[in-house]
């Protein structure tokens, strides 16, 4: 890979996705994580009741997303040939369950306040 | 409490900090050097991959020039992606978009061949009798594939009795694939050719050879299928190293290799081909074979004297510093891609790299200065061995592996992550790459 910049990358992804798609993904994602930093210092705790469920939905995450590579990709698991097709593969599952736990987390929290929690 | 938090300052923050990390993203991208205020005149030969990514790196660089692209061609092709479509797994038009849609504002395109080069007057000639002055020529016109050079052979039988050659473009690709995957089903001999001459991506007949034969075994026909692979060289891969790996993957997957065995004709009736070998004649059967005829330099170039006289005096590669990529003997003109005569680099990557070399080239001759930027024979292959995995291969004029991830990606490993840039990343860094942008 020659020069391989922010500039790249970001050229690169546009590729992939189309220009539009891939600014939009990444508007969402930047939605998703401000309003998940905003419910945080809103509610000024963790809700552990809440935490509960975003954490049981990090294996369905994780298996979205790895499913979602590998047909994407013509790929299945027998492919993986070595350390670092291991940790890509690791690496997707987690992108996956984090970002379902972080979605999950703030749809509950916007849904339902501390306030409406209590009553 | 909620209510000073969510007040209008703090959100100008959050969208404060959100726009700063994007418009930092962009900054890394935007740090182009100011433009090179010139008159100059540059005619660049071929609106390939090479032709394309100077033209858009050129409008950045240059301010005033006059750059005109010459190519009848309508249509772009992405070549890396043929290897996909003759296995079935991309559709024809995959690798097809619109040459015009790739061009930058600024720049000319006339849609016709150049008929002929004048060096030393400096005009380029079109098949319409335009004649182009120009102070800087580029000549990236790609390569022909020289199909009549096979006796017996013609691209009209490409798809039907078990003939394929996927280097002819998309649509044969396509038909290449509907022979192939007849071969994975019904099985027999598959035998997969590669020419003499220098070629395009010398990965390439092996990629089509692992792909055909792992499909069939996919497929449960794996005791039915005899796979041949016939080439004119002494060994697999031009990269000792990478030749010593692809010979203990053909043992691996039972595929028999006949060297010093060079393509001559086929008998399409009796599904026979014929074979120069050191001892002679040879005939081998078959019931699949993959058609990759000799590959030379167009024409206009071997008529036009810019052509090595002493090397590949049958192919006519220009004659140009394997580092700069500058005419020997004509200093305003640079080779770039399938048509420089350099000893390695007939592949979309290898352009990548040759692209700045010829841009910084260009901008010092214009500028007066000297040019920074070489060329080192950079190449690469994402070898697909099956589907799934390939192994990313790197090399430059030394036969040195030079991998781009050391450490990480080992280039002789077969990789799944080797396998998702060829898949996924491949065509969008070569679009990126043709905007002038990778």
């Amino acid at each position: 890979m020659k020069d391989l910049t922010v500039g790249t990358l970001i050229a690169v992804f546009e590729e992939i996705f189309g220009r539009g798609l891939f600014w939009a993904m990444v508007g969402l994602a930047a939605v998703v994580t401000l309003r998940y930093v905003y419910v945080l210092i809103r509610d000024r705790k963790i809700s552990w009741h809440k935490f509960l469920l975003a954490q049981l939905s990090m294996p369905v995450g994780a298996v979205l997303a790895v499913w979602f590579v590998l047909v994407m990709t013509h790929s299945e698991l027998a492919n993986i040939g070595g350390p670092v097709d291991l940790i890509v593969l690791l690496g997707v599952a987690a992108g996956g369950a984090v970002g379902a736990a972080i979605l999950v987390y703030t749809v509950q929290s916007l849904l339902w306040p501390p306030a409406a929690e209590r009553r | 409490m909620t209510k000073s938090i969510t007040n209008p300052t703090r959100r100008q923050l959050f969208g404060l900090a959100a726009s700063a990390g994007v418009a930092a993203a962009l900054g890394a991208q935007a740090s182009a050097r100011t433009p090179v205020p010139t008159k100059a005149r540059i005619v660049i030969i071929g609106a390939g991959a090479g032709g394309t990514a100077l033209a858009n790196r050129l409008v950045r660089r240059l301010e005033g020039a006059e750059i005109t692209l010459l190519d009848p061609r309508v249509e772009h092709l992405y070549q890396p992606g043929l290897t996909l479509v003759a296995a079935g797994l991309k559709p024809a038009d995959y690798v097809l978009s619109q040459t015009g849609d790739w061009l930058p504002d600024g720049v000319t395109l006339i849609p016709e061949k150049a008929a002929a080069i004048d060096p030393v007057a400096k005009t380029v000639t079109t098949e319409g009798r335009q004649t182009l002055a120009y102070d800087f020529l580029v000549v990236a016109p790609g390569l022909v594939l020289d199909h009549d050079a096979i006796e017996g052979f013609s691209l009209d039988m490409v798809g039907q009795n078990g003939i394929g050659a996927l280097y002819a473009g998309p649509d044969y690709a396509a038909r290449t694939w509907q022979a192939a995957s007849k071969f994975t089903e019904e099985g027999g001999v598959g035998l997969f050719t590669r020419p003499e001459t220098e070629m395009k991506c010398a990965g390439a007949p092996l990629k089509h050879t692992f792909l055909i034969d792992d499909i069939a075994k996919r497929a449960g026909n794996g005791g039915k299928i005899d796979v041949q692979y016939a080439a004119p060289q002494s060994s697999l891969f031009g990269v000792p190293i990478v030749a010593e790996k692809v010979r203990m993957l053909f043992g691996d997957r039972g595929i028999t290799s006949h060297m010093q065995h060079q393509l001559q004709g086929i008998d399409a009736d009796r599904r026979r081909a014929r074979f120069s070998t050191p001892d002679g004649s040879v005939e081998l059967d078959y019931d699949y074979i993959h058609v990759i005829p000799p590959q030379r330099a167009p024409e206009v170039i071997r008529q036009s004297g810019l052509s090595w006289a002493d090397k590949w005096t049958d192919q006519g590669w220009v004659e140009c510093d394997m580092a700069s990529l500058r005419h020997l003997r004509y200093p305003e003109i640079w080779a770039l891609g399938d048509v420089a005569g350099v000893p390695k680099g007939k592949t979309a990557a290898s352009v990548k790299w040759q692209v700045p070399v010829v841009e910084d080239g260009l901008v010092a001759a214009i500028t007066g200065t000297e040019p920074s930027e070489t060329y080192n024979g950079y190449t690469s292959c994402p070898m697909i061995t099956q589907i799934g995995r390939a192994m990313l291969v790197e090399f430059d004029y030394n036969d040195n592996l030079v991998p781009s991830f050391p450490g990480i990606i080992a280039p002789l490993e077969e990789l799944w992550i080797s396998w998702l840039m060829k898949e996924v990343a491949l065509k969008a860094t070569y679009n990126a790459m043709l905007r002038g942008r990778a």
